[in-house]
């Protein structure tokens, strides 16, 4: 191979700006935005994309992301891209949301945008705490587990048990496809691209509702290292939170991504 | 097109059909119900998208992110839908995207009653959101003036990236008379520039209510203020009635605008010189005409379906250049004709000043007529 023909093999995707991020180091959120900025662009529909960030950690999110973007009051978001999508239907909807976001101020209008079947993707960050409040009890919180809000470890019988997202919406008939994957190691990360384009390609085909609940890690509100926070995430949250494809639909089943 | 016998709820449903509304997003409460009832019939006809939220709180962020793509979107929902929408309806206000938003008021504070009040004029006049906003308020009288208010609403929204509310209470949601409503409009094709809409060909549209540096925000802010000074100067409504040669001006809006005028009519004859001052535009307040008024008359009675909300602006602007009365029913009563009169001919016989707050008096006499003294 001559040097005229030296190829790209890695580069930073189209749908992200090269904005430096206002993340901690060792999070997650790096690595979820890239994976949505890699599929959005190999499936070529950058242009038509709206995204809907949250509160939270990735409020910022549509500074990163190259692409319309709205920014939605806490929880709100699936309510906010239901307005979008019914009155844009032909675009491409997706909200970005934490654990305290979706499953807490926010299970309202997720669970009814699930049985609506609204046409739009979520993608889910579940770090089992409030990351930009710094580090307070999330209802994705693993038991026993110490945060701010709950110093003493979370006490199930006072403060009740993690909430399983993925396990919840699956059982919404208006459900396309609901998966929980990891981000704990790079095995884990291709498997929740792969899910990150079988959710959209859900709302593309106009399948219903897609979500891909990612376990994430929060090193700094944990007060662990980037790679004691990502062992953290495979050997205290995955038991806790099973992966597993939760709601496929059947027309997904066959399709090669 | 002719008059037809149109019940108030329907008839504004109507007229936003007919100013071309792409959206609308609402959760059922009485008495504001059968405007939903209507959008969910002729929403889906026409191809428009209609939703039936889980909540008020849900309704108002469908009509916040369909707001955002630039199409003429809204709700209509009665006082606590109303509280659950203002976190949403500060939001669309601090993104500067236009919305409408319908109020048929009723009894209250908290579950209160279905009845027609118009307990919300702080709330929703004075802002009712958090943070530094000012929403435009319409407040007809009539079902026709609401079907023409409805489209005006739609108008401003879009001149000054605004939320519009427009006013009602449960008579005028309820009440049939005859009504002529517009022809259909044209929908635009064209969105407006700041919409998402997906960015092809162009770069990013990003709508957000965050300016984390302070300084942004009071750039914001500014910004917000200074439209909202254009808007008083461009937008101010009202009307007058019996005005010209009036000793007595009763200001008035809606509802309680309208039994008042029967009332004008009865005492004029009785050879007493009152007239009304109805404000169309609560925010922005016609205070220069209101100010006009107080050199001309020599007595101001405020009447209204709370407890002397709008009373408040009247004496910011009469600045006791004139002594000011007020008399209002509360809790979901329309006060009647004969009660007004009554009002009337007090207050053209009372030479006192009045001292101290204006409600003073009139809660005794209330107290009076409506526990019969004990």
């Amino acid at each position: 191979m001559s040097n005229a023909e030296i190829q790209v093999i890695y580069k930073r995707p189209e749908s992200l700006t090269d904005l430096h991020t206002t993340y901690c180091p060792g999070c997650t959120h790096g690595v979820a935005h890239r994976l949505v900025a890699e599929v959005i662009d190999e499936m070529g529909i950058r242009e038509k994309v709206i995204g809907v960030a949250p509160v939270g950690c990735s409020v910022f999110a549509y500074n990163y992301f190259n692409m319309d973007f709205v920014e939605a009051a806490h929880g709100r978001a699936p309510a906010m891209a239901t307005g979008i999508k019914r009155v844009l239907p032909q675009n491409t909807v997706f909200t970005y949301q934490g654990d305290g976001d979706l499953a807490s101020i926010g299970m309202a209008e997720i669970m009814h945008a699930a049985a609506r079947g609204e046409n739009i993707t979520v993608v889910f960050i579940n770090n089992a705490i409030y990351g930009m409040t710094g580090g307070q009890m999330a209802p994705t919180t693993l038991p026993g587990m110490k945060t701010t809000s709950s110093p003493y470890g979370r006490d199930v019988e006072l403060a009740g048990y993690p909430i399983k997202m993925a396990e919840i919406l699956s059982v919404m008939e208006g459900s396309g496809y609901v998966v929980r994957r990891s981000l704990h190691d790079a095995k884990h990360i291709r498997q929740a691209k792969k899910a990150i384009r079988l959710a959209f390609e859900t709302q593309e085909r106009g399948l219903g509702f897609s979500m891909v609940e990612l376990l994430s890690s929060c090193p700094t509100n944990w007060g662990l290292t980037p790679q004691k926070a990502l062992e953290f995430v495979e050997e205290r949250m995955v038991p806790v939170f099973p992966l597993g494809d939760y709601k496929v639909n059947a027309e997904l089943e066959t399709l090669k991504v | 097109m002719a008059k037809e016998l149109i019940k108030g709820n329907e008839a504004f449903a109507e007229a936003a059909i007919r100013a071309g509304v792409e959206g609308f997003f609402g959760y059922p409460i009485t008495p504001s119900t059968e405007f939903l009832e209507h959008m969910a019939k002729r929403m889906p006809e026409l191809g428009r998208a209609f939703v039936q939220a889980e909540s008020e709180v849900a309704a108002i962020n469908m009509v916040y992110g369909a707001a955002c793509t630039g199409k003429r979107v809204m709700t209509a929902s009665s006082s606590p839908g109303l509280s659950l929408m203002m976190e949403g309806i500060s939001y669309i206000a601090g993104t500067e995207v236009p919305v409408v938003v319908i109020n048929v008021m009723r009894g209250g504070p908290g579950l209160g009653n279905i009845s027609p009040s118009q307990g919300d004029y702080y709330q929703m006049v004075k802002g009712g959101g958090h943070g530094d906003y000012f929403p435009i308020v319409l407040a007809p009288a009539s079902v026709q003036e609401a079907i023409d208010n409805i489209a005006l609403a739609f108008d401003l929204a879009e001149k000054y990236r605004s939320v519009v509310h427009v006013i009602a209470d449960g008579n005028m949601g309820q009440m049939m008379e005859p009504a002529e409503l517009p022809p259909m409009r044209e929908i635009p094709t064209e969105s407006p520039p700041w919409a998402v809409t997906g960015a092809k060909g162009r770069d990013p549209n990003i709508l957000t209510s965050i300016y984390i540096d302070p300084v942004d925000e009071e750039v914001t802010d500014l910004r917000l203020l200074k439209r909202w000074k254009e808007v008083e100067k461009n937008e101010v409504r009202y009307e007058e009635y019996e005005m010209e040669d009036a000793e007595i001006a009763i200001v008035a809006f809606g509802t309680s605008a309208r039994v008042t005028s029967s009332a004008i009519h009865d005492a004029r004859e009785e050879g007493i010189k009152v007239g009304l001052f109805r404000p169309i535009t609560l925010a922005p307040y016609p205070q220069k005409r209101l100010a006009e008024i107080a050199e001309q008359v020599e007595r101001i009675l405020v009447i209204e379906m709370n407890s002397g909300m709008m009373l408040d602006d009247v004496q910011r602007v009469v600045q006791g250049r004139v002594p000011i009365e007020f008399y209002g029913r509360m809790g979901g009563i329309t006060p009647l004709p004969g009660e007004i009169l009554d009002e009337i001919r007090r207050v053209a016989q009372n030479e006192d000043e009045v001292e101290g707050d204006p409600r003073n008096e009139w809660m005794a006499r209330l107290e009076k007529s409506i526990l019969g003294g004990k």
